[in-house]
């Protein structure tokens, strides 16, 4: 990783009401309420958006690009993410409806993501026939779960599919057929990801496995959903017609749990979703508990990216659509060619990057860790979350990383409070007596 | 602080399967908030693991006491189970003497002395028939 760590989950101050609520969910412990505000560590932060979904003053923001990012290009692409489709009802409109609208919003182009996802199967199972040391391998289209295991799981980073992800190949494709076709140049060309998450923004801005991200903005699915809703009761039928679907259902259904893993060649595929389940797979997996699995598809998100933060509608309801509507559709609409599996490795190695080290200096870590179980004793062990930190252990720590007092613990101040009160219960009795007994005695005198 | 050891100590449940490995899991933050090298920490985890496993399956259960120095983590289990007859034997890949019931749950396939072995340094076994064992894992630290 170079430089400094970028993320898109963001705190809008003037929401934050300083509750504790999101430092609970956050499964990296990676937000701290501080002089009542939430703080982002920004380091530990791998954009799930578990917090953008569990802040209930709508405090946490995804940091994407603005509608008005595609003035800046002469000729725009829409790259939308298998999710948006299931944000319709498509019973009444269809998927070429959805893309319709799209270019009636004034993007030039709209290449489908979900190709880009068919493009990636087929690559996946090439891979995983050729690499079989590295079983089980593990899907690298989750942004966040990547950077999950870049963070806390060093030991699996050789088991990641080092292909880019279905966005990144639509996105150089797109481009490439765009340009050709029509005879511009790339630079005058904007590719725009129609995003159900926050991670894949950061991916765009700061990629992990690319030098540069072909994709030039990132607009959220609940930007453009109210966009397209109006237009698709007014779509012409001739608009409709002239769309070509370019991805079949398997690439489609990606947009759902389990969509990635069942496409690839081998029965021994398992797929998770929701970050905590995530986490106890990743556990398991470097604990060499999982046996016998050949790919792991892994979403941060329940229900997959259908389920995104950014998205609109019930993941339930979502995912009933898309089974419904994928049924009838044919595995493809159009062939894959050669040139389309072109440029789609990974250009660079992800490395570990160290976030749980107390101290670089071990013996110093070692007094740490001593001080910080010294610290724990004291604790309730309550996990209350009152003093800003998730957990008694992650106030324990972050006392010894100076970043926390332990009277910032409610129960710990209550203690020293009422010794302190008690003792100048004492000192107050003991003055007391000694005032009277002069006063009586100035008392006596006078008299 | 220098020269000494950082000491854990964990209770192994008997038969709660869901349990197992919280020992382990333990160790393993530790040792990453120390800064120890990940591929030592996945060593140290799975061949305790396995440990933990053997004293649930065979002794009913037992305890954890663990020693971290900036050389080495010394894991040793121990318990007050029946012990090991033929020490040998049980070192033998595949060789078990998980009960039926055990082998269900996918545990008992003969692999956690050999593995243990596998994945340290230094490794000890000491069981009297009747008494107990004792498993000493020691993994050195290459930082």
């Amino acid at each position: 990783m170079s430089g400094e760590y970028s993320h898109s989950v963001m705190l809008d101050e003037k929401l934050c009401k300083g509750c504790t609520n999101c430092i609970k969910k956050c499964p990296m412990e990676a937000i701290r309420v501080q002089h009542g505000k939430a703080k982002i560590l920004n380091d530990r932060c791998i954009d799930c958006g578990e917090c953008i979904r569990t802040c209930p003053y709508k405090a946490k923001v995804a940091l994407t690009d603005s509608w008005d990012l595609l003035a800046e290009y002469k000729y725009t692409i829409a790259l939308p993410a298998p999710s948006l489709y299931m944000q319709f009802d498509l019973n009444t409109y269809s998927r070429k409806h959805i893309m319709a609208a799209l270019k009636k919003l004034g993007f030039d182009y709209v290449y489908e993501v979900a190709r880009g996802a068919e493009i990636s199967t087929i690559l996946t199972n090439k891979y995983l026939h050729e690499n079989k040391e590295k079983w089980p391998l593990i899907s690298t289209a989750c942004p966040a779960v990547v950077r999950l295991i870049q963070l806390r799981y060093p030991n699996l980073i050789p088991h990641l599919m080092p292909i880019k992800s279905p966005m990144e190949i639509a996105a150089q494709n797109a481009r490439r057929e765009f340009c050709k076709i029509n005879g511009v140049e790339p630079e005058d060309v904007g590719v725009f990801f129609i995003s159900p998450c926050a991670a894949k923004m950061t991916s765009v801005k700061a990629p992990l496995e690319v030098h540069k991200s072909g994709v030039n903005g990132v607009i959220p699915i609940k930007t453009v959903y109210f966009k397209i809703l109006k237009l698709l009761s007014k779509m012409k039928q001739q608009d409709v017609d002239d769309i070509m679907l370019q991805a079949g259902k398997y690439g489609v259904r990606w947009a759902s749990t389990g969509g990635e893993a069942l496409s690839i060649d081998s029965k021994r595929v398992l797929y998770v979703d929701g970050i905590q389940n995530v986490v106890k797979v990743l556990e398991d997996l470097e604990d060499d508990k999982i046996k016998n699995i050949e790919f792991i598809e892994a979403s941060a998100c329940t229900g997959g990216c259908t389920g995104g933060p950014l998205t609109v509608e019930n993941m339930y309801v979502a995912k009933n659509r898309s089974r419904q509507q994928l049924e009838d559709e044919p595995a493809e609409y159009k062939e894959i060619e050669d040139w389309e599996l072109e440029d789609t490795a990974w250009e660079k190695t992800i490395e570990h990057y160290e976030i749980s080290k107390l101290d670089p200096d071990m013996f110093k870590a070692m007094e740490k860790l001593n001080k910080m179980n010294e610290i724990y004793e004291q604790l309730p062990a309550l996990d209350c979350g009152a003093c800003g930190s998730p957990s008694c252990r992650a106030l324990a720590e972050d006392v010894v990383r100076g970043k926390a007092k332990t009277t910032d613990c409610i129960f710990i101040l209550r203690r020293k409070i009422r010794k302190l009160a008690n003792e100048m219960m004492m000192v107050n009795s003991g003055l007391d007596d000694g005032i009277d007994e002069k006063n009586s005695e100035a008392e006596n005198e006078n008299k | 602080m220098n020269g000494q050891a950082i000491t854990l100590h964990y209770d192994i449940d008997a038969a709660d399967f869901s349990a197992a490995g919280e020992a382990s899991s333990g160790v393993k933050r530790t040792l990453n908030q120390l800064g120890v090298n990940p591929a030592v920490v996945k060593r140290v985890a799975i061949a305790m693991y396995e440990a933990e496993i053997n004293a649930i399956i065979h002794a009913g259960g037992g305890a954890a006491d663990i020693a971290i120095t900036p050389q080495k983590v010394e894991v040793k289990i121990s318990d007050n189970g029946p012990g090991i007859p033929d020490l040998e034997k049980a070192m033998t890949a595949g060789w078990s003497t998980a009960s039926e019931t055990v082998r269900e749950l996918g545990f008992g396939a003969g692999m956690g002395l050999p593995n243990m072995r596998r994945y340290t340094d230094e490794m000890k076994v000491e069981s009297k028939v009747g008494e107990g064992t004792v498993v000493t894992l020691i993994v050195n630290i290459d930082n």
